[in-house]
């Protein structure tokens, strides 16, 4: 599974380097949902919105600096020093004493995305009010981080189409639990 | 703002960008015109400029300082860049300073005792190594500013190798004034004037290559 992910990264890589839009967007997309697992994992629950912070920032450095990955080595293991120096400059800013994470640097991309169990629980029940194509589209595109074009392609869908049916899925689910707290 | 519209702002953006070898490319050659600005108008040429172009040991000394550049250009290429490892360069370095430092203890030990302290001080031991370090300085400002905007994520070691490189090309340019000639002289102080720069840079480097 890491050498499939490292492999797909990596493609996605050269060609955002390259200057491909849509290759970059989508490995943000991607990047940014592990992230938000990674950076989730190693901070205290107190500090739930710094989580977004940090993501956006982490993002935005693999943005500026990303003439800086040589494609001769591991696109993980660059993303990984990246996102690990972030957390760290994040501790230090914020005077938070905390012990430099040792990761497993082949496999951080690769660790489960959702927090627990039972918020996988609520997740399938929320989703569960919405036809099944749409709730597919909402997985691979929210959670799974997939391109429009790729979820779409999943149920027979063009991008465009899509688009729209993920903009309807969500308003939907929005309307639905608006009384619910996030 | 949102994630997702970062990245959709971000995906609008993506012209290549240059890489990190031309960058520090730039920074080498800024860098040298400086230095070679300084000799032009502070040092001034050695006095047997040009015919020192003729002599082998003008070419030992800028082979030596050349070497040294090249190793710190390999360790700062390699320490911009996350997760990167300047190993490969400081062995080059150590290697190339070893041999210089095998031929200096010959030449040394071959030589005559009351002859030893000339070859080994010359007449410029004073100045060597801190007008080196004065030729390299506006270059590793400019290689600070250029690794900063790269990704360094070993802050001391890349300032090091930073300065490393800057003192290269520095006792590449300095050449050009100093008339000296024994190998026991170059493996002292030139080395201690290639040295200073990258302490500077060590020490420099946490405070001034931290990104955000």
């Amino acid at each position: 599974m890491a050498a499939e992910l490292e492999d797909r990264l990596k493609a996605l890589m050269l060609r955002g380097q390259a200057g491909d839009a849509a290759a970059w967007r989508e490995l943000l997309t991607l990047l940014g949902g592990r992230l938000r697992a990674y950076f989730a994992r190693r901070m205290d629950r107190s500090a739930a919105s710094d989580v977004e912070d940090l993501v956006q920032e982490t993002l935005l450095a693999v943005h500026r600096r990303r003439m800086t990955y040589d494609p001769t080595q591991p696109f993980t293991a660059w993303a990984h020093a990246v996102a690990r120096y972030k957390l760290i400059d994040h501790w230090r800013r914020n005077r938070i004493r905390q012990h430099v994470p040792i990761d497993d640097v082949a496999e951080w991309l690769t660790e489960p995305e959702t927090e627990s169990p039972s918020a996988r629980g609520d997740l399938d029940r929320v989703l569960s009010s919405l036809p099944e194509k749409q709730q597919r589209l909402v997985r691979d595109v929210k959670i799974e981080g997939l391109s429009l074009a790729e979820a779409g392609a999943r149920i027979g869908l063009s991008e465009g189409a899509a688009k729209v049916s993920l903009h309807r899925a969500l308003k939907a689910l929005i309307s639905r639990n608006s009384g619910v707290e996030d | 703002m949102k994630t997702d519209d970062l990245i959709e702002a971000l995906s609008m953006d993506v012209t290549p960008e240059a890489g990190v070898r031309p960058r520090l490319a730039l920074a080498a050659g800024v860098g040298a015109l400086v230095a070679l600005a300084l000799v032009v108008l502070w040092l001034g040429f050695r006095p047997d400029y040009p015919q020192a172009f003729g002599k082998p040991m003008f070419w030992m000394k800028a082979s030596y300082a050349a070497l040294f550049a090249l190793a710190g250009f390999w360790c700062v290429e390699r320490l911009s860049r996350p997760a990167g490892s300047g190993r490969k360069g400081l062995a080059l370095a150590l290697s190339v300073f070893a041999v210089m430092a095998a031929i200096s203890i010959w030449r040394w030990t071959s030589t005559a005792p009351d002859a030893r302290m000339p070859l080994l001080m010359g007449h410029s031991w004073r100045v060597c190594p801190r007008n080196i370090l004065t030729l390299a300085l506006p270059m590793l400002a400019v290689t600070l500013v250029v690794v900063r905007n790269l990704a360094p994520t070993r802050l001391a070691l890349a300032g090091a190798a930073a300065g490393l490189f800057s003192g290269g090309v520095a006792a590449l340019v300095y050449g050009l004034h100093c008339p000296e000639s024994t190998m026991p002289f170059v493996a002292v102080w030139y080395s201690l004037g290639m040295l200073a720069p990258a302490a500077i840079g060590a020490a420099l480097g946490p405070w001034v290559l931290r990104w955000r």
